[in-house]
């Protein structure tokens, strides 16, 4: 499938290196990063950074630290120590939330009250103009956003009425509609069929070529592989690997993609019958 | 319709109309955040409120404001901390706001078992023309924070750590919305009391969401549900000597009954002709070149 749809950068697959598709300019830059829940230590140290233009994917078993680190990223766990800076403002000054978009790990608590697609994705530009009512540029964003994930046609439904993979669409759309500059996204494809991801795949492919930066928890590639830049496993609250996209394993193993790395990184956990 | 000729009737209906439409519109943020419980608390706090009001004399209302926004901001720090004490400090507040109230009413020159039981069970013949000024004002400022507010108070109840993410005040939002509920069992007790008042901001949304797919459609049938228990209940005990609060009450959950038994042949109607057959045959048809896999076979 990856090879009938080579990406952008589908010339850089072979290479052992690190593949570096950004611009040197600094977007998250997380160091040192230690954090608690409860009386667990969960980030023992996390070194992150993403540039302008990567995509970059965080990777790791369960109850590795992943989503702990994304919510790190966005302010949403308290560090207890390290350093965390967005757009080059450290963290304590940065107030620029509009130009990030935040898918968060799916839970599967729907609100008490119906809502419908639109409406929830309406919430996601609240990101721009956060007291004013909204405006015709903001309709057209929810538009364009529900177009991209291909939930046009759902938009009066309620979302209770969705399916899981269809409900994490919606959660896409929602970061969508802010126009970020960066996204961040924990777990997009949870649930979200091959079709789909072929879909969320292309419109990714979109955004990185406008120049979105992304950083996407993912527990396999499948789809986006061929645009992902780099990866970083997580193991236990610490970074085990910084580079180049692990191999794809399982169906997804294509010829062409059994680079050898250095120090190889875990495999990302498979859920398949057998395994 | 001899009933409007009353001036206190007339005050009874221009009350009931503003708590119809109050009570639903704040109650549909507290069922969304599964907090449909709070009005009952702040309920029970802002008694202490109304004993404060006659113990140092002032207006029973407006003491009651203050008390009850204290004890919604307190919940709402309690609730926003997460920790798993949480309800047990919680039921402390419940309980703590009502028996210092009725301590305090025992206490009061001018307090009586009688002014006690109007409070709890609301009253409507007691609204006076003062009462009547207040509740026009606050329910001008709850009117204005729940639907002026509605795109960023839904975001933070439904999902309240992309809401901060994507930048709003969220703790100033909820604490706006915790004063907001106060506000509004305070503008409500007069006429269904503060035992019932819980009753009055969920009831209608229970009653309404059942019905529709959207968060502003809920919005709009709980508060027009609202108003029409309100009032008609009010109009009924004109006639008949039963107290307001229940009886509205008492309307509501009939409406929220009668919701109930239509709304699953109505889902099933809209079902049918809105959205498009997933597939053209009605029924399961076995595709000839599948066998079937292990899992499908069901003999012990
Ligand atoms: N609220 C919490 N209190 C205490 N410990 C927590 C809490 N949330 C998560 N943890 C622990 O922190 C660790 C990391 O959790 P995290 O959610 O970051 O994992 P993850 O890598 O995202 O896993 P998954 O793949 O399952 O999403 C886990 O061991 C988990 O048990
Ligand atoms: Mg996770």
């Amino acid at each position: 499938m990856t090879a009938l749809m080579p990406g952008p950068r589908a010339e850089q697959e072979t290479s052992v290196e690190p593949t570096r598709n950004g611009s040197g300019e600094p977007v998250i830059s997380l160091r040192g990063a230690t954090a608690s829940l409860g009386a667990r230590r969960v980030l023992r140290g996390v070194d992150l950074g993403v540039e302008r233009g990567e995509v970059v994917a965080l990777l790791g078993a369960n109850g590795s630290g992943k989503s702990t680190t994304v919510r790190a990223v966005v302010g949403q766990v308290p560090l207890s120590g390290g350093e965390l800076s967005l757009f080059g403002t450290p963290y304590r000054r940065f107030r620029q939330w509009r130009r990030i978009g935040y898918v968060p790990q799916r839970t599967t608590a729907a609100s008490g009250v119906p809502a419908t697609v639109r409406e929830v994705v309406s919430s996601g530009r609240l990101s721009r103009g956060r007291l004013r009512p909204l405006r015709r540029a903001d309709r057209a964003a929810v538009d364009r956003a529900l177009e991209l994930v291909g939930l046009a046609d759902r938009a009066k439904d309620s979302v209770n009425a969705l399916s899981g993979g269809q409900h994490q669409r919606v959660l896409i759309a929602r970061a969508l509609a802010g126009e970020p500059e960066l996204l961040i996204m924990d777990e997009p494809m949870a649930g979200v069929d091959l079709a789909g991801q072929q879909v969320l795949a292309g419109t990714l492919r979109e955004e990185v070529a406008e120049g979105t930066t992304v950083l996407l928890v993912l527990h396999e590639l499948g789809a986006l592989e061929p645009l992902i830049d780099r990866a970083v496993v997580l193991r236990d609250g610490c970074v085990v690997h910084d580079g180049a996209p692990p191999p794809a394993t399982g169906q997804h193993a294509l010829p062409g993609h059994d680079h050898v790395h250095p120090h190889a990184p875990e495999e990302p956990i498979r859920t398949g019958l057998l395994t | 319709m001899t009933f409007l000729q009353d001036a206190f009737m007339q005050r009874a209906l221009v009350a009931a109309i503003l708590i119809g439409i109050t009570a639903p519109a704040v109650g549909i943020y507290l069922v969304q955040r599964r907090q449909a419980i709070m009005g009952d608390g702040i309920g029970h706090v802002a008694l202490t409120g109304v004993a404060l009001g006659f113990l140092t004399g002032t207006n029973p209302v407006w003491m009651a404001v203050l008390v009850s926004s204290a004890g919604a901001v307190a919940m709402e720090l309690v609730r926003a901390r997460g920790r798993t004490q949480g309800d047990i400090a919680l039921a402390m507040l419940f309980y703590g706001g009502m028996s210092g109230g009725v301590l305090l009413i025992h206490l009061s020159p001018n307090g009586s078992n009688a002014n006690l039981l109007s409070y709890l069970f609301g009253s409507i013949t007691t609204v006076s023309q003062e009462d009547v000024v207040v509740i026009g004002i606050l329910a001008a400022v709850v009117v204005a924070v729940t639907v002026g507010l509605r795109r960023q108070l839904f975001a933070v109840c439904q999902d309240e750590e992309f809401a901060r993410v994507t930048g709003l005040p969220v703790r100033l939002l909820n604490i706006v919305l915790a004063v907001t509920a106060a506000v509004t069992v305070t503008v409500a007790m007069r006429v269904v009391g503060l035992l019932l008042v819980s009753a009055l901001m969920v009831v209608p949304v229970a009653a309404a969401q059942q019905l529709t797919r959207g968060f502003a459609a809920t919005m709009a049938f709980a508060v027009a549900i609202g108003l029409t228990v309100t009032t008609s209940g009010t109009v009924y005990t004109y006639y008949v000597d039963v107290p307001s609060g229940a009886t509205i009450v008492v309307m509501a959950i009939g409406v929220f009954l009668a919701v109930t038994a239509l709304a699953a042949p109505l889902a099933k109607r809209r079902a049918r002709r809105s959205a498009a057959p997933v597939s053209e045959e009605a029924e399961c048809t076995l595709e000839p070149s599948r066998s079937r896999s292990p899992e499908d076979d069901v003999r012990v």
